[in-house]
């Protein structure tokens, strides 16, 4: 479905993540943040940018992994983006979901 | 001679040693199975052994019992895999040569994964239920706890039958009911999801049925520590949540063989093309079951399937011929959900569990995610099936190594 975000209507599914990350611009991930009430600082970019790359290259993206990435622990995952950190900063980056598989 | 080796006898080895016992021709291979355990478990049973459902002599057989004649059974701890040479060494110094391997060796919980689980509280307020030996504490202690607050608790995804925690706090309801005792517990279901479960439709139904039995349930909780002096689960955002009894999931993983050997991701589960079944890296070596890390649930129903389809992809291998893209992540659960009902979900890859009927599209007499007691009477009758047909490779009637679409409302 579409939803106007930052002035742009943007292609989200059900849970408003981004279908076409194309559509992605940091006014965008900005858009997102506030909804979530994150302000994002330097440092949060630096994470959504790092979880973009990681999204490119394919790999599956976990709580786990990300406190093992040398980018970010899980301590300050969770101070950066509280309550389910993983769902919103992905959100934010405009990428999906990580299915935490069956 | 050529030589087939699997390494596991649980529920997937011993199933793929009686497939290949049958289609592979005896004068020119030879198949040899290594485990280091005497019994074979029906872990499905670890559910219901605390509750006093099922005894341990229910639960517990021999391994040797269920391997073929002609397939030989070596009993002993592998120590490490190497690909290149294509030889197994085992920890005793022996070292065995193969043409094909199967990797067979499950999964296992690792509680000393999170900091303070195996703690001073580990089996005195503290337990899990997917060991034998976990089941079994937890049942003497359910035998004489007289109520408090139960939490029960994944540590993290992926794990084993992902819906037997809820199925746990479904039952613990029953179970306090019967004792007359039900208004002395509060159950708090414990997640690192975000509902009740991964996919949604199943999640809006799991989640009714958790209101319904006054289950509380704490979502998105990611867990950093048991603190086994005051009684919490710690979150890393720091959201606490106090026990009087913790039922906890700890981790689980792949055997660390796997790392010993270098062919494990951070879990120690291999990498394993999700539609053969091949080794991502190395030819002639095959995952089955829990040991692979293909996005599919790890259920013995799911290491059913996979076994039909990476029989015939060994035969195919063994003679040259291209691999069969075939397996769709097919899965088929009951869910236990007290008071003598449980739930069927049937679903793979790409397709949910929805409504509809199993395994005759429009009859049934199964019915997918809706609470029945023919759906319990079918839990039930999975323990028999398991040992008179799953683990000896019988084709079930009617149910198919694909997931079937028709009988179901998407
Ligand atoms: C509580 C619980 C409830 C469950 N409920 C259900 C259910 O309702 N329905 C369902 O379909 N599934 C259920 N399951 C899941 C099911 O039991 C597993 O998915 C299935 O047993 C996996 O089979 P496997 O062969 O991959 O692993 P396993 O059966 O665990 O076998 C692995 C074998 O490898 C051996 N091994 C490992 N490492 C080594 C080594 N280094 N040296 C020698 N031997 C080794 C082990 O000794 C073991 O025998 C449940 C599991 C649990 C824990």
């Amino acid at each position: 479905m579409e939803k106007e975000i930052a002035g742009k209507k943007i292609n989200v599914n059900e849970e408003g993540y981004l279908i076409d990350f194309n559509q992605w611009d940091q006014s965008i991930g900005e858009a997102i943040a506030k909804e979530n009430n994150v302000d994002m600082t330097p440092r949060h970019w630096e994470v959504v940018k790092y979880l973009q790359g990681e999204h490119k290259n394919n790999v599956p993206l976990s709580i786990r992994k990300i406190g093992k990435s040398n980018v970010i622990d899980i301590k300050e995952f969770y101070a950066l983006f509280p309550q389910g950190p993983l769902k919103i900063s992905t959100k934010i980056a405009g990428i999906p979901k990580p299915a935490s598989c069956l | 001679m050529k030589k087939i080796l699997i390494l596991g006898a649980g529920t997937a080895g011993t199933m793929m040693a009686n497939h290949l016992q049958h289609e592979l021709d005896k004068k020119l291979w030879e198949i040899e199975i290594i485990d280091e355990k005497v019994e074979h478990h029906y872990q499905p049973g670890y559910l219901f052994l605390p509750f006093d459902i099922y005894t341990p002599e229910d639960i517990i057989k021999t391994i040797e019992e269920f391997i073929p004649k002609g397939v030989s059974l070596r009993k002993g701890k592998i120590d490490k895999i190497d690909p290149m040479a294509n030889q197994v060494k085992m920890v005793d110094g022996t070292s065995i040569a193969y043409d094909v391997l199967i990797i067979a060796t499950g999964a296992k919980i690792a509680p000393e994964e999170t900091a303070g689980m195996r703690g001073s509280e580990w089996q005195k307020s503290v337990f899990d239920f997917y060991t034998f030996e976990g089941a079994l504490a937890l049942r003497n202690k359910l035998r004489e706890w007289d109520g408090g607050n139960m939490v029960v608790h994944i540590t993290e995804m992926p794990i084993k039958c992902p819906v037997a925690p809820l199925e746990f706090a479904f039952l613990a309801d029953s179970f306090f009911k019967n004792k007359k005792m039900r208004e002395k517990v509060k159950i708090t279901f414990v997640t690192p999801l975000s509902g009740a479960f991964t996919k949604p439709k199943a999640t809006e139904a799991l989640d009714h049925l958790l209101q319904e039995k006054n289950i509380n349930i704490e979502s998105d909780f990611a867990i950093e520590s048991v603190d086994n002096e005051r009684k919490m689960i710690i979150d890393y955002g720091g959201r606490e949540i106090p026990f009087d009894l913790l039922v906890t999931v700890p981790t689980n993983k792949g055997d660390e063989l796997m790392e010993r050997s270098n062919m494990g991701d951070d879990l120690n589960y291999v990498p394993t093309n999700k539609a053969t079944l091949q080794s991502l890296n190395y030819n002639n070596v095959f995952v089955i079951g829990d040991a692979s890390n293909v996005p599919a649930s790890k259920a013995g129903s799911v290491a059913h399937f996979e076994a039909e389809i990476l029989t015939e992809n060994i035969l195919r291998f063994i003679k040259n011929e291209p691999l069969k893209e075939d397996f769709d992540g097919h899965a088929n659960c009951f869910i236990e959900t007290g008071g003598g009902k449980a739930l069927l979900i049937d679903f793979n890859y790409t397709h949910e569990p929805v409504e509809g009927t199993f395994p005759f599209p429009g009859v049934g007499p199964l019915r997918l995610l809706k609470e029945s007691r023919m759906n319990h009477m079918g839990k039930l009758a999975f323990r028999w099936i398991y040992w008179n047909m799953l683990l000896k490779g019988t084709h079930i009637p009617f149910v198919s190594a694909q997931m079937q679409e028709a009988g179901k409302q998407y």
